[in-house]
C-alpha cells in the first residue's frame, strides 16, 4: 500500500482526495479500508456474477454446479447473498460488500421482487435510523446501505420491458441506480449505440431516477466534463469474463469467438473498465454521499415525519422504540 | 445378326406416379404455417426473414419510449405467397407479441395454446362438412420455433410450462437465436443442459421417432437430435467481408457470417426445416396432433350424446356435462370455439 505522498498529480475530485486533507488522516482511512456496499440486480443469464467476478479478479461466487435436471427449472425464490472482498484501488483501501439477488426475475410471476428488494434497501437505512437515536451508539456500527444498485438490462435492442421499467422506478429513490446491458457482446456497435438511446429516452419518459453522475461542484471543469462524458454512455455496456489469457505477458481477459475475441478491458469492446473506475475510484465517494445525504434523509424525512405510506409498509419497531428512546 | 424378334414389354411404368404428383402439386402449392413463440427481443423477426431470405414480418418490440407496454399476448398472423422455381407456397408466419414479457407471465401461453387448437379445430369442422370443399384450407400450425434465453443455464420455469403444453399440441423445434454472446463452450453446455431437462419432463420434440423409419432416416433425425436447440444467428444484413459479400453481423472484433457452420447453426436449421423434413412437418402435424385432438373431439361429441340420449329416454333434465364441451359443436354448423387449455 502506497504511504500517503500528498504529491500525486492524478487525484479523482474526492472527499477522501489526499490533496485536502493530512496525510496521517489518509493513512487511517487506508489502513481501515472505506466500506463500499453494491447491490447486483437481474435475471440469472445476464453476467451479474461474471461481472462480479471480473471485477475483484477473482472467483468471488462460484457458478452453483446443479447436477439434476428435476432442479434446474425449479423457480427458487430471491435471495440475498453477501459476499465481501478487501479490494486495493491505488492504494485506497476498499471494503466492497456486494449483495446479489439470485432468483430476481427468474419466475413465472415476479411481481414480489419489487417489494423485497425495496424491503431490504430500506431495512438498512432503518438500522442507520435506530442507530443515530440511540443513547449509547455503537462505535463499530456497521453501515450496509446500499451505496449503488447495478441493474442489469437483458441486450434485446428494442426498448425497456416491464420488469425493468417497473424496478427502476420504484427504487430510484432509496439507492443510487446504475443501469448496466449484460452481455453486450450480443450487439454490434451500431446496434448499441441505438439500444442506448432507447434505453435512455425510455428513462427519461417514465420519470426514472438514476445516479446521473451530478455535478457537486461546477467550477470543476474538468469534474463536469467527465460527468457530462460518463452520462452519455449509460447505460455501461458489459462483457464480464473469467478466462485469463496470456498475451505476451501480460494477463488479458478475453472471450474466445470464432469470428474473434473480445477483450473485456478495450474500451472500444466494453464499457466494462470505465464502470470499474466511477465505482472503485472516482465516483465512489460521489455514490457514498449522495445516498448519505440525499436518499438517506429523504427516507428519513418521510419515515419521522409519519409519513403513513411509509410506516404502513415498513414498521421497524427498533426504530418506534429509539424515537421514543 | 437379325433384330430381336420380342415385343415382351416387361416394363409398365408406373413410377412415373412420382411425376405426375409432382405436376399436380406443382399446379396445387401447399400451405406453411409457423408460429413464432419467445419474449420481445429474442430475435425471432429476424431469424424468420433470415431462414426464408425475404422480409416476411417486422419486429413487434417496443422501439419508442411512447409505445405502450402490451399487457397480454397477442396473436399476429403474416401470409405471403412465395414462389420457388415453379412451387408455390402460401406461407403463414404467426407472431406472438407480448409473450413472456410482463413481470406477471402467469398464462401468457393461453392465447397461443388456443390458437393452435382453434387451427385444428376448424380444420375438423370444414371436413366434417357433409359438403366438404375438394381441398381443404389447411391453417393448422406446422412448426413451432420456440426461442430459448441465450445466458440462462438451461430451462427456465416459464419455458417448462410452456413447452409441456405447447409439444401436445404441434411440432416444437427450440432454437437460441442469439447465439453470438455464447462461446462455443457455453454452447455446448447449455445445449447439454436443455437436454437432460427435456428428457427428465419427458418434453417430446419434433422429429419423432418411429418404428417405420428407414435407416438413413434415423441417422438423419439422430444428427438433427444432437443439434438442438439449434444455436442461431441472423441478419437480414448484407455486409462485405474481403471483397465478398456475405450475410452476417459486423462486431468491433470481428464478422459473423450466418451461412457458416463453424459460427453457427443456421445452416443446419434452415436444411432441416425446409430442405429435408419440410414435407414431414406437414404430414406429421396431419398424421399425429391434428389426429389426437380429432380423437378427443370426436370422442368427447360421442359421449356427449350419449348422455343426450339417456336423458331424453329417462324424460328427465338434460344433463350437467361433467367434462369440458367438445369444441367442434355436435351440429357442426357454427364453429364456436372454447378456451381448452
Amino acid at each position: 500500500m502506497k504511504e500517503g505522498s500528498g504529491e500525486d498529480q492524478n487525484v479523482a475530485p474526492s472527499m477522501y482526495s489526499h490533496v485536502s486533507r493530512p496525510s496521517s488522516h489518509r493513512n487511517k482511512n487506508a489502513r481501515k479500508g472505506l466500506p463500499f456496499n453494491v447491490m447486483l440486480v437481474g435475471e440469472s443469464g445476464l453476467g451479474r456474477k461474471t461481472f462480479l467476478n471480473t471485477l475483484c479478479e477473482s472467483t468471488v461466487i462460484t457458478a452453483s454446479e446443479v447436477t439434476n435436471a428435476e432442479q434446474a427449472h425449479i423457480a427458487e425464490p430471491m435471495q440475498f447473498k453477501n459476499y465481501t472482498v478487501e479490494m486495493d484501488e491505488d492504494g485506497m483501501k476498499i471494503i466492497l460488500n456486494i449483495v446479489d439477488t439470485p432468483g430476481f426475475g427468474d419466475g413465472i410471476d415476479n411481481e414480489q421482487c419489487f417489494m423485497q428488494i425495496q424491503e431490504h434497501l430500506e431495512l438498512q437505512f432503518d438500522s442507520v435510523l435506530a442507530e443515530e437515536n440511540r443513547i449509547k451508539r455503537n462505535t463499530k456500527f456497521n453501515d450496509s446501505r446500499i451505496h449503488a444498485l447495478l441493474y442489469f438490462i437483458s441486450p434485446t435492442g428494442h426498448s425497456l420491458r416491464e420488469i425493468d421499467i417497473e424496478l427502476m422506478k420504484r427504487l430510484g429513490s432509496r439507492a443510487n441506480i446504475i443501469p448496466v446491458i449484460g452481455r453486450s457482446d450480443s450487439l454490434t456497435p451500431r446496434e448499441l449505440v441505438l439500444f442506448k438511446q432507447r434505453v435512455m429516452s425510455d428513462i427519461v419518459s417514465h420519470n426514472i431516477s438514476l445516479f446521473n453522475f451530478p455535478d457537486l461542484n461546477d467550477e470543476d471543469e474538468d469534474a463536469v466534463e467527465e460527468n457530462s462524458e460518463l452520462r452519455a454512455m449509460l447505460p455501461f455496456a458489459v462483457v464480464g469474463c473469467e478466462e485469463v489469457i496470456n498475451e505476451d505477458g501480460r494477463p488479458v481477459r478475453v472471450r474466445n469467438y470464432p469470428w474473434g475475441v473480445v477483450q473485456v478491458d478495450n474500451d472500444e469492446h466494453s464499457d466494462f473498465d470505465r464502470l470499474r473506475y466511477v465505482l472503485l475510484n472516482s465516483h465512489i465517494s460521489d455514490l457514498r454521499d449522495r445516498t448519505q445525504n440525499e436518499l438517506y434523509e429523504i427516507y428519513r424525512t418521510e419515515k419521522l415525519s409519519g409519513n403513513t405510506s411509509v410506516l404502513a409498509n415498513n414498521t421497524s419497531q427498533a426504530v418506534i422504540s429509539a424515537i421514543g428512546a | 445378326m437379325s433384330a430381336p424378334a420380342n415385343d415382351v414389354q416387361d416394363y409398365v411404368g408406373f413410377d412415373t406416379i412420382t411425376q405426375q404428383m409432382e405436376r399436380k402439386f406443382l399446379k396445387r402449392g401447399f400451405n406453411l404455417n409457423v408460429i413464432l413463440v419467445g419474449e420481445s427481443g429474442m430475435g425471432k423477426s429476424t431469424l424468420v426473414n433470415s431462414i426464408f431470405a425475404s422480409h416476411l414480418i417486422d419486429t413487434q418490440g417496443r422501439r419508442a419510449a411512447q409505445e405502450v407496454i402490451r399487457k397480454t399476448t397477442e396473436i399476429a398472423p403474416v401470409t405471403q405467397m412465395l414462389e420457388e422455381n415453379g412451387v408455390r407456397v402460401k406461407l403463414t408466419i404467426v407472431d406472438t407479441p407480448g409473450f413472456g414479457d410482463q413481470c406477471n407471465n402467469e398464462g401468457c401461453w393461453v392465447p397461443v395454446i388456443k390458437y393452435i387448437k382453434d387451427q385444428h379445430a376448424a380444420y375438423l369442422e370444414r371436413e366434417l362438412k357433409p359438403n366438404r370443399e375438394r381441398i381443404i384450407v389447411d391453417t393448422r400450425v406446422h412448426a413451432c420455433l420456440y426461442f430459448l434465453n441465450p445466458g440462462s443455464r438451461g430451462l427456465r420455469p416459464l419455458d417448462v410450462e410452456v413447452l409441456k403444453r405447447l409439444t401436445e399440441v404441434t411440432n416444437v423445434i427450440p432454437v437460441i437465436a442469439k447465439s453470438d454472446s455464447m462461446t462455443i463452450e457455453e454452447r455446448t453446455a447449455f445445449k447439454r443442459h436443455i437436454k437432460e431437462e427435456l428428457a427428465f419432463h419427458r418434453i417430446m420434440l419434433f422429429p419423432y421417432a418411429s418404428d417405420d423409419d428407414a435407416d438413413d432416416d434415423r441417422v438423419l433425425n439422430a444428427s438433427i437430435r444432437e443439434l438442438i436447440p439449434f444455436a442461431v444467428v441472423g441478419s437480414e444484413e448484407v455486409i462485405e467481408v474481403e471483397g465478398k459479400l456475405i450475410r452476417g453481423r459486423r462486431h468491433g472484433w470481428g464478422v459473423i457470417n450466418i451461412f457458416d457452420e463453424t459460427h453457427s447453426d443456421f445452416v443446419h436449421l434452415r436444411n432441416f426445416m425446409l430442405r429435408t423434413h419440410l414435407s414431414d412437418l406437414i404430414e406429421v402435424t396431419s398424421q399425429r396432433h391434428y389426429e389426437q385432438f380429432r380423437t378427443s373431439q370426436l370422442r368427447q361429441i360421442k359421449e356427449l350424446r350419449a348422455q343426450q340420449a339417456a336423458a331424453a329416454a329417462s324424460g328427465g333434465a338434460p344433463p350437467v356435462p361433467t367434462q369440458a364441451q367438445p369444441q367442434v359443436p355436435i351440429s357442426v354448423m357454427q364453429h364456436q370455439p372454447m378456451a381448452q387449455v
